[in-house]
């Protein structure tokens, strides 16, 4: 059940090695296309130049990149907030499920993009617009997964719990909760990179600094290695995020990930979509 | 609250019928059923497939209403959910992340019950049953036996007066389920608990019953009440090898395939 930690490692060196050798043949078919001249550089520029520049301008984007995780954190935070909230009030009640229901739907559904000026018009340009997008964005997969997973629920079991008399709060906290957190987490994870998505839209609207200003002041200047490593960074904040959260929830539901198997199976499962 | 026993009956279905609507049909699963069971009592209920057993023991329990007649439990008429109970169900129903010690202590945790007391007993009935170096095993690390056994455990945990088990043992192989029936049998002994099965094992129904009510297809009723005419301390081969439980056993398989329509 439990490997010991010489099995562990290469367990993940067995996981890792496909993934990584992926990333490889990528990165030598991006280097094939810009050395044999196949595209002009300044519309893509070689992944060696890249890289320099994400190392010289590291204290640059560093200071950006901190802006735009520090907008998707908060907008995680809220979002993970209010989704369960949310859930819980409408799986115990019906009047709230259906009255709930159809705004979830349309907020959801609204293009974030299309909303994000007004949040600038009305907030400004600071962090609070971008915070806005990335809880719109984030809010949707929370609900539906914290409800179903509220609803997933052994119906015998409930009926047992009902001849144990604890009480709905009992119930829930011994019981519902904690049998939703699978799906609470599969939920979370997606958010999470939607997070990232809705703070650099944030950005894209109205900013003057965060990943998203980076990609759009570059993009402005034809400065294609710069738009190059804005994209990459802003990626792996979001696989980062999405991979912290996959380790918590290794560490808290250990009953659930020894029988779901590894953590890059999920990763890969979800980079499929 | 002080009920007397002896002239109170553990369990009294008086005249009830349970029917089910939904959008397309109307199904009556159980119609003016009315049985006694005396304190202490362990009754056996047999029926074929799908004739209201299940319904039967949630009745009594208080998790379904009757559409009509009234079941009384304990002295008091059953209104809603009862807490004075112990069910098993069909599956064991187990919350898969807690140890086996852990979920026959959720029943101590949902009540309120004083811990250690709790722990004491859930170590007991651990020990009693067999469980022991698996406590800390989780639910799927368990065996489909084991996980019935904790699932005993936790309804046992509260010391009940009533305990309802529903085909407890029907996923258990033809030797564990032995095995369990003599332990069921020692603890009702021990426990002189009122006890309701609800099996399709006419020879289980029999070893452990004072009482087999058989009932027909449905709308289930009482086809006929068995009186099960075997010592009270019951070796289980030298109880099989007995010719009052042969006869019972092959009289209650009559009165099944009779319900049931086969020979
Ligand atoms: N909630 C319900 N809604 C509608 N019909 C139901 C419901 N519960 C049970 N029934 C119906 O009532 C009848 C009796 O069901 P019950 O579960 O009590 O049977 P059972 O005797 O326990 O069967 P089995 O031996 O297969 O477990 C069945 O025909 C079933 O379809
Ligand atoms: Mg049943």
């Amino acid at each position: 059940m439990k490997p010991v930690s010489g099995d562990r490692w290469r367990g993940v060196a067995e996981r890792s090695w496909r993934p990584a050798a992926l990333l490889l043949a990528c990165l030598a078919i991006w280097h094939l296309i810009t050395v044999t001249g196949l595209v002009e550089a300044y519309l893509v520029p070689s992944p060696g130049k890249t890289f320099d520049l994400l190392v010289d301008k590291w204290s640059y984007l560093w200071g950006h990149t901190w802006v735009t995780t520090y907008e998707t954190l908060l907008g995680f935070v809220i979002a993970g907030i209010l989704g369960v909230l949310m859930a819980v009030a409408m799986v115990y009640s019906r009047t709230i499920e259906s009255t709930a229901y159809p705004i979830l739907l349309f907020a959801q559904v609204i293009p974030k993009i299309a909303i994000a000026p007004l949040f600038v018009v009305w907030l400004g340009f600071g962090f609070e617009p971008k915070v806005i997008v990335a809880v719109l964005m984030a809010f949707f997969p929370v609900v539906i997964s914290t409800v179903t997973g509220l609803k997933s629920v052994d119906a015998e079991m409930l009926e047992l719990a009902a001849t144990m008399g604890g009480g709905p709060v009992k119930t829930f906290v011994k019981i519902r909760f904690p049998a939703a957190l699978p799906h609470l987490f599969a939920g979370l994870k997606v958010a999470v990179t939607l997070a990232v998505t809705g703070a650099v839209v944030g950005e894209f609207v109205g900013s003057n600094e965060g990943l998203g200003y980076v990609i759009l002041q570059a993009n402005g200047n034809m400065d294609t290695p710069m738009l190059f490593a804005g994209l990459i960074v802003i990626s792996v904040v979001g696989i980062l995020l999405f991979l912290l959260l996959d380790l918590a929830e290794q560490l808290m539901l250990p009953w659930h990930s020894s029988r779901r198997g590894a953590a890059v199976t999920t990763l890969l499962a979800k980079g499929g979509s | 609250m002080s009920i007397t026993l002896g002239t109170t009956s553990a369990v009294a279905i008086n005249d009830v019928s349970v029917r089910f609507h939904s959008k397309r049909t109307e199904v009556t699963a159980i119609q003016q059923v009315s049985l006694d069971v005396a304190p202490g009592e362990f009754v056996s209920i047999v029926g074929p497939s799908g004739c209201g057993k299940s319904t039967l023991l949630k009745l009594v329990s208080g998790l379904l209403k009757p559409s009509s007649g009234s079941v009384t439990l304990l002295g008091e008429e059953v209104r809603g959910p009862r807490h004075d109970i112990g069910f098993v169900f069909q599956r064991a129903a187990l919350l898969e992340w807690r140890s086996a010690r852990k979920n026959i202590l959720l029943q101590a945790e949902m009540r309120g019950m004083n811990s250690a007391e709790a722990g004491k007993r859930a170590d007991e009935l651990i020990e009693m049953t067999g469980l022991s170096g698996f406590e800390n095993a989780l639910p799927h690390e368990l065996s489909g036996g084991m996980q019935q056994r904790v699932a005993l455990c936790r309804a046992l945990l509260h010391q009940p007066r009533v305990l309802l088990m529903d085909e407890p043992f029907g996923a258990l192989d033809a030797l564990t389920r032995e095995q369990m029936n003599v332990e069921l049998h020692r603890v009702w002994r021990e426990t002189g608990t009122t006890v309701l099965l609800v099996t399709h094992s006419i020879a289980e129904s029999v070893y452990l019953a004072n009482r087999v009510i058989v009932l027909t297809q449905r709308p289930a009723v009482v086809k006929e009440v068995i009186e099960v005419d075997l010592p009270s301390e019951r070796d289980y081969s030298a109880t099989m090898a007995r010719p009052e439980f042969a006869a019972a056993t092959a009289h209650i398989r009559d009165l099944l395939g009779a319900v049931t329509g086969h020979d």
